[in-house]
């Protein structure tokens, strides 16, 4: 019994080591002294001095916050409401929505993408709508985040007890006082979370706005698949160290602000 | 009383009403920008592609004769080949995390109190790591001087010199590592659920190890084992940036393919046929995952 334990210890560490093979090694040869080749050649905050100074980088960047940011917005307002929604719907409606939710969910994202490069070209063609740009990316990146937004709400709302917004109505408020005063505070830890985990599935995707995206408006992920393509350079991997670096923070908070409201 | 009733049903129906009214634009949303251009992606499929990805009439069957397999000179194997591959790698990749995700899920679903938290959020990072990163790192760890082939090359396994991608085995071991995540976290909701009297009870009845495993584990973690399967398979099946980026020419997969005809070669109406064949697999996935038990796939670990 103890040997068997002790492998299934060294089995799993392992198994956690070779999940943290890919990002160490970004980190590690984002401090790498020379451009080219694998070799080891000296500790350099080089290639992050160099970030600062690239206008592509920098324009990169502002994009990938201005679309997670308007994309987060739009589906925790949007979610939101459907998780609240969606329990009061009659049982075949509800039914529906769950599949309507899961599908985007599980479906590989470059179906989603090609079925609204579609959309939007038929619409440009008629209408002259939908320019591919920041405002297409943003719309695909809303139909994303969502479902996820929508489920964590619903799933908060399903531990509340209603007996609370029941009294309430019972003492003469109105529908949008009980909204406001009992069931947007119960809920709010919910939608939190929602909104970081919306956040960072927009900061995550790179498919999705590699179809979507127009002239002029690139993200980090597009630009480091634009220069993974070319060769990778010290500064790609300097990028995406910053890029591990943010996600581990955002993820962090995530578990944190869940152990303490979601449990 | 009767008007008392009436009230309690007006407010159902109220409440109805209202629930409606509040989870009606993010259906609406999701009815115009999913849907809607799925069903535009079927109309596609059957028509014919015009000049820089126009999609014109005639209606007609030819994109899904040349995935199944109809050449202009008879039949050529390419598109029933990479159908195959697709589906084979994401079966392979199923398989590998399945048997790395269980002993990890239970080692974790074990670790005393403060550790479980720490084990449980080393695999919630990789799964929101962005995933091209994970992806081109490993072009620099299986490269001639990449850290992983410098130790297969010490083992003996390549000779000098040699890199490890592009190549189907590059593709498989980091669909392996960028998956993972995704088998572990369902089934460690599962696991963490399990109860231990029953495994044990069946121990004390003589079971071996293994009818311990399928008669006392696996019923009880079904629902996690199914949402696993799905969170894997179906996303793999579709994967364009990790062939894109590791598998060189030879090995292209749906989601590649799909890309091919998006991009370079102009072909939407062939692209989305393609599409539907991956959104019919998908279909296909979900089913069989609903059978197996898992009433919402990956729903329970938000």
């Amino acid at each position: 019994m103890k040997t068997r334990s002790g492998t299934l210890h060294g089995v799993s560490v392992a198994l956690l080591g070779f999940l943290y093979l890919p990002i160490v090694v970004v980190i590690v040869y984002s401090f790498n002294a020379t451009r080219h080749g694998v070799a080891w050649s000296g500790f350099t905050l080089e290639w992050y001095r160099a970030l600062l100074g690239n206008d592509l980088v920098l324009a990169a960047v502002r994009n990938t916050l201005w679309l997670a940011g308007a994309s987060t917005l739009i589906s925790t307002v949007l979610g939101t409401l459907l998780g609240c929604g969606l329990d009061r719907f009659r049982p075949a409606g509800r039914r529906w929505c769950g599949r309507l939710l899961q599908l985007p969910m599980v479906m590989p994202d470059i179906v989603m993408a090609v079925a609204l490069v579609i959309l939007f070209s038929l619409v440009r063609r008629w209408t002259g709508w939908f320019q591919l740009g920041m405002g297409t990316m943003v719309l695909a990146h809303v139909t994303l985040e969502i479902p996820f937004v929508a489920i964590v709400v619903r799933s908060r709302l399903a531990g509340f007890d209603s007996s609370l917004a029941e009294a309430a109505q019972d003492l003469g408020a109105s529908r949008f006082q009980v909204f406001w005063w009992i069931t947007f505070p119960l809920i709010l830890p919910g939608i939190l979370v929602g909104a970081l985990l919306a956040f960072t599935l927009s900061l995550d995707d790179f498919v999705l706005s590699f179809f979507t995206t127009g002239p002029g408006a690139s993200t980090l992920p597009i630009f480091i698949y634009s220069s993974v393509k070319r060769g990778i350079t010290p500064e790609v991997n300097a990028l995406s160290a910053i890029v591990i670096a943010f996600s581990i923070v955002a993820i962090v908070i995530l578990t944190l602000l869940q152990r303490r409201w979601l449990r | 009383m009767a008007d008392c009733r009436t009230t309690a049903e007006q407010a159902e129906a109220g409440r109805h009403r209202c629930a409606v009214a509040i989870g009606a634009p993010a259906v609406l949303w999701l009815t115009v920008f999913f849907l809607i251009p799925l069903g535009m992606a079927a109309v596609a499929s059957l028509l014919t592609a015009g000049g820089y990805g126009g999609i014109e009439p005639p209606v007609t069957a030819a994109n899904y004769l040349r995935i199944a397999g109809q050449g202009t000179f008879g039949f050529a194997p390419v598109y029933p080949l990479i159908l195959g591959r697709s589906l084979l790698l994401g079966l392979v990749t199923t398989v590998l995390c399945l048997a790395a995700g269980l002993p990890l899920a239970f080692w974790i679903a074990r670790l005393p109190g403060m550790f479980k938290t720490i084990g449980l959020t080393l695999v919630v990072i990789p799964f929101w790591t962005n995933l091209l990163i994970r992806t081109y790192a490993w072009q620099i760890l299986l490269s001639p001087e990449g850290w992983v082939t410098g130790v297969a090359r010490w083992i003996g396994l390549v000779d000098p010199g040699a890199a490890l991608y592009p190549g189907m085995f590059a593709v498989s071991l980091c669909m392996l590592c960028d998956f993972l995540p995704f088998m572990v976290l369902p089934l460690y909701v599962s696991v963490e659920k399990l109860d231990a009297s029953l495994v044990e009870a069946a121990a004390d009845l003589g079971a071996n190890r293994w009818n311990v495993f399928r008669h006392a584990i696996v019923p009880q973690i079904r629902s996690g084992l199914a949402a696993g399967v799905t969170l894997v398979f179906l996303p793999a099946t579709g994967q364009f940036v990790i062939p894109d980026l590791l598998g060189g020419g030879k090995t292209a997969l749906l989601g590649n393919l799909i890309q091919q005809q998006f991009g370079p070669s102009m072909d939407w109406p062939f692209g989305s046929a393609i599409a539907m064949v991956t959104l019919a697999v998908v279909l296909l996935g979900l089913w069989v995952a609903s059978l197996m038990g898992g009433k919402q796939g990956g729903a329970e670990l938000l």
